[in-house]
């Protein structure tokens, strides 16, 4: 199949970026998305010209290294039947002589490094914050002396498949990570072992959240829309619950 | 960044009752105090259909006895205008507030494609910014009597509402007013229900949907009702 993409091109932050118009034939529609940018790339190197810089890693779902808003939607949703990272979207779910828009992530608590790379680092500052159980090193414990209740840990479970990609800080409208931090704050709150730091939690996340220059959640739902790994909206709202009911305790005071 | 938000100086707890969700908890509850006042606000003028008595009575009693003796006759008015003032004064801080951050952290794309955005979640900013012009017209006309429309100032409530809307224009004026409100009420009952925790599984989600949608819907036929029985004259 032959496709044309507009690609977002910036030099580096502080470039004025353009779109700019790419050409490709030949390709598989077994291809995924990212395996046609490396075409893409392979093609503009032989050109002697300077490729697309964009991330990637694992190619296979659950990494959360790749991301691209395609089309207008993060991870080209827009285009996918089903939910999907971008290294797993394939050319099939475009049509012959389609015409596709590639951005990077948009928001900002992603400043853009380069083409359609930005820097996500933000997410590791919001997990460092309090994302964690502390617990002391030395042999595990007995893993059955600490019941977990089924229906909660397999909310926990679901909770705990976000890989931090940031298609929903992408898609959000108010560039907010609210989703992101729900995921992490939800899998921990299920757990006993997430119990002692729960609330001092939730109010250290939130507070990283919002210093990292995220917007507010108002519950649109596009979020929720776009995840690979569809975390629940359900998510923010046991955040909220939880950071409700922090403002009643005396942790972090 | 809203200077609100975490200076070095603050601890965790004094960052958390600055964050967006705090100052979403205070849009919700602010919200849902208004959408109460709007329920009991359309009950009242549904007291029209009872008869010009009736009507003027209710409208007599707001502003008499109620509460009295715990506090003088007539001061009841009084402390509920300074609450609901107080309330949309802190509906619209929040708002402002929370909108600057979003602002600052949203992207701009070339393209976007929306998947889960309602048309009432899409105009929650700039239909809250037109209600608060179309609210000020609405109590400068009944209320403040700062202009009458068809009326005068001697009028009986009754008599204003009647020789109101049998201006078709007033009518339509009126519908665009209510249906902004509703607008907003749809996405705003289901939005600080779910801010204040409540949505807690594909079917809670479900069931706040519709009720948003029912107190939109309840509140526009409600609403209307009485403008329109005055248009059409079954109530002069």
């Amino acid at each position: 199949m032959k496709i044309t993409l507009n690609i977002w091109r910036q030099a580096n932050a502080k470039a004025k970026g353009a779109l700019e118009r790419y050409h490709l034939s030949d390709v598989s529609e077994d291809m995924s998305f990212l395996e046609a940018l490396d075409m893409l790339n392979e093609q503009l190197t032989a050109e002697n010209k300077e490729p697309v810089a964009f991330d990637h890693d694992c190619r296979e779902g659950i990494c959360g290294m790749c991301g691209v808003v395609i089309n207008g939607s993060a991870h080209g949703r827009y285009s996918s039947a089903v939910p999907t990272t971008t290294c797993q979207l394939h050319m099939r779910s475009f049509a012959d002589g389609a015409e596709i828009t590639v951005e990077p992530w948009r928001a900002g608590g992603f400043p853009l490094i380069k083409d359609l790379v930005v820097d996500r680092s933000a997410f590791d500052r919001i997990i460092q914050a309090g994302g964690f159980i502390s617990a002391n090193t030395g042999s595990a414990p007995e893993a059955h002396s600490v019941p977990a209740p089924k229906l909660e840990s397999d909310r926990a479970f679901d909770n705990a498949t976000c890989i931090g990609c940031g298609a929903c800080v992408a898609s959000c409208p108010n560039g907010s990570a609210m989703l992101f931090t729900a995921a992490k704050i939800t899998h921990l709150a299920m757990l006993p072992q997430g119990q002692p730091e729960r609330y001092s939690r939730v109010k250290s996340m939130i507070a990283q959240h919002d210093h990292e220059g995220f917007g507010g959640c108002t519950n649109i739902g596009e979020c929720a829309s776009v995840c690979p790994k569809q975390i629940p909206l359900e998510s923010i709202a046991q955040l909220n619950r939880d950071l409700m009911k922090s403002l009643f305790r005396r942790e972090g005071k | 960044m809203v200077s609100l938000v975490a200076t070095q100086t603050l601890t965790v707890h004094q960052k958390a009752v600055r964050s967006s969700v705090a100052m979403k908890a205070l849009m919700a509850v602010t919200g849902i105090i208004l959408i109460l006042f709007l329920l009991m606000h359309m009950w009242g003028n549904l007291k029209a259909f009872i008869g010009a008595e009736a009507y003027d009575h209710y409208a007599e009693w707001l502003k008499s006895d109620i509460l009295y003796p715990l506090v003088p006759k007539g001061w009841f008015i009084w402390i509920f205008r300074v609450f609901m003032v107080a309330s949309i004064v802190l509906h619209m801080f929040s708002a402002y507030v929370l909108t600057m951050r979003s602002r600052a952290g949203r992207g701009r794309y070339q393209r976007t494609e929306r998947r889960a955005q309602t048309f009432a979640a899409r105009t929650m900013r700039w239909g809250g910014v037109i209600l608060l012009a179309l609210l000020l017209f609405h109590l400068g006309q009944f209320t403040i009597k700062w202009f009458v429309t068809g009326f005068t100032a001697t009028s009986t409530p009754y008599e204003a509402i009647v020789l109101t809307f049998q201006q078709w224009y007033m009518v339509v004026l009126y519908a665009l007013f209510v249906g902004t409100v509703c607008l907003h009420v749809r996405h705003g009952v289901w939005s600080a229900l779910t801010t204040l925790g409540a949505n807690s599984s594909p079917k809670a989600r479900r069931v706040l949907n519709i009720t948003a949608v029912f107190v939109a819907g309840l509140l526009f036929v409600g609403f209307m009702a009485m403008p329109i029985a005055v248009l059409l004259g079954g109530i002069k």
